[in-house]
């Protein structure tokens, strides 16, 4: 028996390396990353950790530029290397740029200590490259279970705050809530095929004619609910605002981004390749769903005091502005899609850059108040977060109003004519919420700074902490935006800006990300 | 010359000045008060000390500069457009977003060209007035009114769908910061009012939004065409009554909030009472017009079936917002509002002669948005300098008396408040007979209605006359006539009304094809309910009673024709 095994050979699938590189340089990177952050110096902490993380972010946006163009199935057609998915890694990659500079002097870096902080990031981007890409089930879910893992403890990183540990508890439970309804849904729908592979689901689904079938369609209802649960599509969003609240702003700028990213990714290769034989049947179900989105997202974001709070149900809504795009499953569709999701990667990074500057600056968190009169004693921070304000409100001149014309534009001619009306109405109530943001920056006054120099309660101590780590005390305010923070905000606000007056370059960048899927 | 140049000379201006004054101003202030920036907040009090004057004063004069040279550019335009063309001239067409088919297309034609001139005039004029004043932070003010004038002319000139919808939005969001940053009142007050303002009209240019992108798909696909938003190609893929309908009630929102009309008036009176003057100058004299303009260029050539089922409905609304309108104004005690509420009224003058669906009363509504444009931004002058008289106060209660004082004033005031009122001689009396008699030939009872508004306009003008200049001297009235300075802004355009008194065929003249052309499908969706029950059974009957049996079409030149 034992010789039998032996003399056998494990026939492993055909590993094309060139296909796989961003992931591994990713990965990779997050396993130097780890290592080097167990050096001694602080110096190599602080800083040739953060430096690293975006060298393995440069050299995955590199890798996959390298990789344009290619159209191929790899490692046994678990991954599909094409348009969409690069496009979306090359987002990812940006996004999780922005946030390494965005947590490069963060008190949740340094308490989570910075190799662990910048390897669980990179991982996570790994996870999200690996969903973007998969084209079987199995692939998916792993993707996914990357992706959330070590975000569930990135949420938790500053762990001396109660509400980042409460935040970081929330996502956990919810997320796996979310994860196994996804994977009993998965389940089903391998049941109900008999496959695992993308194609081979659509080929079963068309020659078995399932599309009424109950199994699948239950199946595809708990993978609606698991992937609805990750992309904070209402009403499994409850968790988003709590949760973006809690967690160290650097990371809810990454978890706003980058998830939605990788969300929005998989929703366009499951349901519009796996699935889209059914697509009358699950169609009008996720339209539903994106207008309760827009609608729900919209009015919760009203009235808000907390920017992060208010980005967090601004989120929701504008994940129900992407599901648009989703429901129509044609190829303008999926473009249109991929188009808003870089508008949106551009408009939130300009607008969290503004709120970590200032949560460092002046002392009143992420409360509106922090932003009044930012426009009199820092335009530099108030001209990106009123283009990213007035942006995601899809106002001219601005990328947000191109990304929500594309949207509506393939939302009627996808035949769903009343979901772009949504989509404005949504916009409307948008206003009510944008608008006192910038209100608060260009008309108010600045406050005098909380009663004084904010005072920080001095931190519970850390079990196994460290005195060297309370070496310069973490939340005392900074005189001036740091410029990794400002330059994140102004290229985030610039960009925002260009790719209003001069769509072009953006275009052509979505414009094969959808003939890879083939829809028509 | 291409009209890129005349769009975003102004906002070119705006972003010039405020760089100089930044410049200037920081390094200025770098040495004395590198401590205080460092602070922040007195950054911009340090701008105003004596040794940033010229500093502060740069934006103020560039963008007069540049609000000439698009006045300058703009007569120049009106000047070489023979009222004979049909059809665009000095077009720009560029492609702007190639997937989505929208043009850069930017165009001159007798709907526009006047009202080119119309826009650059009366910001040329309260830039000047704006610049007779102190501003807080002057690059920043200067900023957002240059970049207001660039998209309404932005809207004027736009020939295409998408283009227009994005001026059209755009241009409402430096009022946002203007009424927010300069306008009168309490903060929590004006950030409330520029506020509603704002999502007021926004709320139906959105709804625009979505009305436009279902008119460029839906009638590619219905036509199996390739998508496009340029409205000279919009205008051969006939859209289906049933989405014309939707579509145009969308767009009927969008542009009656933004005249306003009667029941979509909510924003008006907070947001006349706390705009600056020379803000408010051009926010109801030029902006109101691209309202009653997008009716001109969009909604009738695009939606013809659509606007003549709505054409009752479109005239109950106008009528509504002329009574309302009216009798508002003459119960108001508010100068600003009295003026406000006699644009509702002019407005609805406007919306009526567009929908009476014949070549007249849409001219006389064309020559009637030069003419109020022209009236309304001297009257609001005239109102600020009144309140500087009466202490501050634009309530007429409190002004009065200074007509002997101040003849110059007072006899700027009189032509500019007859020509409001519609006196015969005007140029908005040719106007107003136009689009009555528009009506008239549409609508009979409508018109008759109509006519008591003409009344209702003497009695508000004139009591907003007597009452501020006449009467009893008014409690700390200080008589002074008009000086030097608001003579200069004044008296250009006091003349130019005079001047289309005079000569109102140089609008008329130029409006006249293009009007006929914008009118003609949606009087010919409108007529031929009557034409068939009216007109033909009449031929008919005559031919029959020729005995002769009426092959052709059955109007009366076939049965003529026959020997």
């Amino acid at each position: 028996m034992s010789a039998v095994l032996a003399s056998a050979t494990l026939k492993g699938p055909h590993v094309d390396f060139a296909g796989l590189s961003p992931l591994m340089a990713l990965l990779g990177g997050a396993v130097v990353v780890l290592l080097v952050g167990l050096l001694g110096s602080a110096w190599v902490r602080a800083h040739l950790v953060p430096a690293l993380s975006l060298g393995a972010l440069a050299a995955t946006l590199g890798l996959t530029i390298w990789q344009w163009g290619e159209e191929k199935s790899i490692l046994a057609g678990a991954l599909r290397i094409d348009d969409l998915s690069l496009l979306l890694t090359m987002l990812l990659a940006i996004g999780g740029a922005a946030t390494v500079l965005l947590a490069w002097r963060s008190l949740a870096a340094r308490e989570a200590a910075h190799g662990e902080f910048h390897a669980l990031l990179l991982t996570s981007i790994g996870g999200m490259s690996l969903l973007a890409a998969a084209q079987n089930t199995v692939a998916l879910f792993i993707g996914l279970e990357l992706l959330s893992i070590p975000l569930y403890v990135l949420c938790a990183t500053e762990m001396r705050r109660e509400h980042s540990l409460e935040s970081g508890l929330k996502y956990l439970i919810i997320g796996s809530v979310g994860s196994a309804t996804l994977l009993y849904g998965l389940a089903l729908i391998y049941g109900a095929t008999g496959a695992t592979d993308f194609t081979t689901i659509a080929a079963a689904i068309s020659s078995k004619g399932l599309a009424s079938d109950v199994l699948l369609l239950t199946g595809i209802a708990l993978c609606l609910v698991g992937l609805a649960f990750k992309s904070s599509v209402a009403p499994f969003h409850q968790w988003t605002p709590d949760v973006y609240e809690g967690a160290p702003t650097p990371v809810t700028a990454f978890m706003a981004v980058a998830t939605k990213i990788a969300a929005l990714g998989v929703f366009l290769r499951f349901f519009d390749v796996a699935l889209i034989e059914a697509q009358h049947s699950w169609g009008p179900a996720v339209a539903t769903l994106a207008a309760i989105t827009i609608v729900v997202g919209n009015v919760g974001a009203l009235g808000q005091s907390s920017l992060k709070r208010m980005l967090a149900y601004s989120s929701v809504a504008q994940a129900g502005y992407l599901l648009a795009g989703v429901v129509v499953a044609t190829q303008l569709g999926v473009r249109a899609t991929v188009f808003y999701l870089a508008v949106y990667l551009f408009m939130n990074m300009a607008a969290f850059a503004v709120i970590v500057a200032r949560e460092r600056q002046a002392g009143h968190g992420d409360k509106v108040q922090s932003v009044a009169g930012l426009g009199h004693t820092n335009p530099w921070l108030a001209w990106p977060l009123t283009l990213s304000m007035l942006s995601l409100a899809g106002i001219p001149a601005t990328a947000g109003f191109i990304g929500k014309f594309y949207l509506i534009d393939a939302a009627v001619s996808g035949g769903y004519t009343w979901l772009g009306v949504v989509i404005v109405i949504g916009s409307m109530i948008s206003l009510g919420y944008y608008l006192p943001v910038i209100a608060a920056m260009w008309m108010g006054e600045a406050p005098v700074p909380a009663s004084g120099t904010p005072t920080p309660a001095p931190l519970p101590a850390l079990a196994g902490g460290s005195p060297e780590l309370e070496e310069d005390s973490p939340s005392t305010p900074v005189k001036s935006p740091q410029p990794e923070v400002l330059f994140v905000a102004v290229l985030a606000g610039a960009a925002t800006l260009f790719f209003g007056l001069v769509p072009q370059p953006l275009f052509d960048l979505v414009h094969g990300a959808g003939s890879g899927l083939g829809l028509f | 010359m291409p009209l890129s140049i005349l769009i975003w000379l102004p906002a070119a201006c705006g972003v010039l000045g405020a760089l100089i004054a930044t410049a200037t101003g920081r390094s200025a202030s770098a040495r004395p008060t590198s401590v205080i920036t460092a602070a922040g907040e007195h950054a911009d009090s340090a701008t105003g000390g004596p040794a940033n004057a010229s500093a502060a004063r740069a934006p103020g004069a560039l963008a007069l500069l540049g609000t000439v040279a698009a006045l300058g550019l703009a007569i120049g335009y009106i000047a070489d457009y023979s009222p004979g063309t049909s059809g665009l001239t000095h077009v720009t067409d560029v492609v702007w977003i190639s997937e989505l088919g929208i043009h850069y297309k930017l165009g001159i034609d007798g709907l526009n060209v006047m009202l080119i001139g119309l826009a650059t005039l009366l910001f040329a004029m309260a830039t000047l007035a704006a610049n007779l004043r102190q501003w807080n932070r002057p690059q920043l003010f200067y900023f957002h009114f240059m970049l207001a004038e660039s998209a309404v002319l932005g809207a004027f000139l736009a020939q295409d769908l998408a283009l227009f919808v994005a001026f059209f939005d755009l241009m409402l969001i430096p009022f946002y910061f203007m009424i927010g940053m300069w306008g009168r009142g309490e903060r929590p007050e004006r950030v409330r009012a520029t506020l509603k303002l704002v999502i007021y009209t926004l709320v139906g240019s959105l709804l625009m939004l979505s009305a436009a992108i279902a008119t460029g798909v839906l009638a590619s696909e219905q036509n199996g065409a390739p998508l496009t938003f340029v409205l000279s190609n919009l205008q051969t893929l006939p859209l289906s009554t049933g989405s014309q309908e939707w579509i145009f009630l969308f767009f009927a929102a969008a542009f009656l909030v933004k005249m306003p009309a009667f029941p979509l008036h909510g924003w008006m009176p907070d947001g006349y009472r706390t705009m600056p003057i020379e803000v408010l100058m051009v926010f109801s004299g030029v902006l109101s017009k691209v309202g009653a303009y997008g009716f001109l260029r969009i909604a009738l050539p695009l939606y013809p079936q659509a606007a003549a089922h709505f054409q009752t409905l479109m005239l109950l609304i106008a009528l509504a917002s002329i009574l309302y309108g009216s009798m508002v104004a003459f119960t108001q005690t508010d100068a600003r509002l009295i003026a406000g509420f006699s644009s509702v009224a002019q407005m609805g003058f406007i919306t009526l002669g567009i929908f009476s669906l014949n070549p007249q009363g849409a001219q006389g509504a064309l020559l009637q948005m030069v003419n109020h444009g022209l009236v309304v931004a001297p009257l609001l002058f005239i109102v600020a300098l009144l309140a500087r008289r009466a202490g501050g106060s634009e309530d007429i209660r409190e002004m009065g008396g200074i007509a002997f004082r101040a003849p110059v004033l007072a006899a700027l005031f009189l032509i500019v408040a007859l020509a409001t009122l519609a006196m015969p001689g005007s140029a908005n009396f040719v106007g107003e007979f136009l689009i009555l008699l528009g009506v008239f030939q549409a609508k009979l009872a409508i018109a008759i209605i109509a006519f008591a508004g003409v009344v209702m306009a003497s009695v508000y003008a004139l009591r907003l006359f007597i009452r501020a200049l006449h009467n009893r001297v008014g409690k700390g009235v200080e008589a002074r006539d008009i000086g030097l300075l608001d003579r200069v802004v004044l008296v250009p355009v006091v003349s130019v009304i005079l001047f289309f008194a005079v000569y109102p065929q140089l609008a008329l003249r130029r409006g006249e094809d293009s009007v006929k052309a914008a009118v003609a499908p949606a009087q010919a969706a409108a007529t031929p309910v009557r034409t068939a029950s009216r007109k033909p059974t009449f031929a008919q009957a005559m031919s029959q009673f020729q005995a002769g049996p009426v092959t052709g079409t059955g109007n009366g030149e076939a049965a003529g024709a026959r020997p």
